[in-house]
């Protein structure tokens, strides 16, 4: 068993987002990188995998040279191996097609990516992908158990829950509750040592175009002052300024 | 050439957001001059949508009224996209809007643009503006390929009135691969799901304990509102995961948010900026969403 899984290295959830050069750049002074919390969960999932299993664990992202500790981090959690397609990650299609060209090339049983990274909200790498190795996706999965070359899966939808059962090779977007917050791994020292040991490779990325650009960004409007208000006053805004109730 | 949007629908009757999309798409097709062609699926009676001005109706039958199979009602898409040459393809930015449009676009060799919350800027290229960084910005993105799949944010666009008496198809769904099956769905039954809500009614930590979610269901009852939680509420187990809303739970997007007993962390108000008025209960003056 050979289970990939896809990180995207993003600014901590605390960032204060702010844009350079016109507003054309996201401005990555200061900020602290962490690993897509959508593909943690995912991460943790497959290294209790690894545990019944014997699966075979690699990381890849697709990012320069500056991305490395945070695969480093992965290893020290559990993995296996990574692998860094050299390549500043343009859009989600230009992802998709460069962990299409290194799945074509190792076949996993497996692929596990964050339903969307916490920075662009794309939402699309993990169907994207799916669609070129024309395999099935699940995405919002919250339960995995794997039988042989079948997998039962749970997703999340809309006010419930769908229950789904796929064969091997599968695309997964993971998120909270495919394990518990709690149960994320928290690398220790000698897991820490021993991911200085594991393999990175670095590969050069796939002769692939993009299909979008951002030209610009911008920042919603300041939010109006707070007002502080007593009951009544609370239900007469309601109804009469905002008609919501 | 024309606009393709598809429009959800639950239990027989059409999701708000799938009258947001045809009230989007009509406007996108005025601009382009094109006509607008609606894509149901398992809606029987599609009369309630003539009113938002689709030319055109495509009802996909399946076998099933329950299930969301991303993949079948994709290539079902796909084919009727070619068939009406859309250059243009809309989908709300729900969950299942988000399940179906990369693969959508990746079968009809498109761009994606995801969560659009106003009509494009420009058409040729398509460039268009969009939620990113969990609502803490915006980005004007452009489409680098002459067809688009975009999805749009739900609450963004609203609904304008636009009667038309369309024509109407009828569509079988291409049949499901072997490798993918749904076996069931869950739903909380009488409850209002998050994403489909006008109102949502929200506890956190100042609740105290999961004893006290008594009062924050007497008020979502009251108000036809869907429960939330913050993010320590559900990590402590108090309530459900699929309640917790905040940058790594479920995005809100309703008329009216209130906050009890929520201090409004910044993961927090990312998860639910996109609410138009918040209303927010607590005795700590320094909150950060004071």
């Amino acid at each position: 068993m050979k289970i990939l899984i896809g990180i995207s290295c993003v600014p901590d959830t605390t960032s204060k987002i702010d844009f350079v050069d016109n507003n054309s750049q996201f401005n990555t002074t200061g900020i602290q990188y962490i690993i897509n919390p959508n593909d943690e969960f995912g991460l943790t999932k497959a290294v209790n995998l690894k545990q019944e299993t014997q699966a075979e664990l690699t990381v890849v992202t697709v990012g320069e040279a500056q991305v490395e500790p945070i695969l480093r981090k992965c290893l020290a959690i559990g993995a296996d191996q990574a692998i860094r397609i050299e390549a500043a990650p343009q859009d989600g299609f230009y992802v998709a097609q460069q962990l299409a060209a290194l799945c074509q090339k190792q076949q996993y049983d497996l692929i596990l990516v964050g339903r969307e990274s916490i920075d662009y909200n794309g939402g699309m790498v993990g169907g994207m992908l799916a669609t070129l190795l024309e395999v099935p996706y699940v995405p919002n999965c919250v339960h995995l158990a794997l039988k042989g070359q079948k997998a039962n899966l749970k997703r999340e939808i809309d006010g419930g829950i769908e229950t789904l059962e796929a064969n091997l090779p599968l695309v997964l977007g993971t998120q909270k509750g495919l394990v518990e917050e709690q149960d994320l791994i928290i690398p220790n020292m000698r897991g820490i040592m021993q991911a200085r040991q594991k393999p990175l490779e670095v590969l050069p990325p796939a002769e692939v175009a993009t299909a979008t650009r951002d030209i610009v960004f911008e920042k919603p409007a300041p939010k109006g002052a707070v007002k502080l208000v007593d009951v009544d006053e609370l239900i007469r805004l309601l109804e009469e300024e905002a008609k919501v109730i | 050439m024309s606009v393709l949007v598809f429009v959800e629908s639950e239990n027989g009757s059409v999701k708000k957001s799938g009258f947001e999309v045809v009230s989007y798409g009509r406007a996108l097709a005025n601009n382009l001059n094109v006509p607008l062609v609606a894509v149901t699926f398992n809606l029987e009676d599609s009369n309630a949508l003539h009113l938002y001005g689709p030319d055109k109706i495509i009802a996909i039958e399946g076998k099933s009224d329950a299930y969301f199979e991303a993949h079948p009602i994709s290539t079902t898409l796909a084919s009727i996209a070619k068939q009406e040459e859309a250059s243009l393809t809309v989908v709300s930015a729900t969950a299942n809007g988000r399940y179906l449009a990369p693969i959508l676009a990746v079968q009809l060799a498109a761009a994606y643009i995801p969560n659009a919350v106003a009509l494009p800027e420009a058409y040729s290229p398509l460039k268009v503006k969009c939620n990113c960084f969990s609502n803490k910005a915006f980005s004007y993105t452009e489409s680098q390929k002459d067809k688009v799949v975009l999805s749009l944010a739900t609450n963004s666009f609203g609904l304008i009135e636009a009667q038309k008496t369309p024509a109407l198809e009828t569509r079988t769904l291409e049949t499901a691969s072997q490798q993918l099956q749904v076996i069931g769905v869950e739903k909380a039954s009488g409850t209002v799901s998050i994403a489909d809500a006008e109102v949502v009614v929200s506890g956190g930590r100042g609740l105290k304990g999961p004893e006290n979610w008594h009062m924050i269901e007497d008020l979502a009852a009251v108000l036809g509102a869907a429960t939330a939680c913050s993010k320590p509420v559900s990590d402590m187990g108090w309530r459900p995961h699929s309640e917790h809303v905040g940058q790594t739970g479920k995005p809100v997007a309703s008329n009216l948010y209130i906050a009890i007993g929520i201090s409004g962390a910044i993961q927090h108000l990312a998860g639910i900026n996109a609410s138009k008025n918040k209303v927010v209960i607590n005795n700590d003056p320094e909150a950060p969403f004071f």
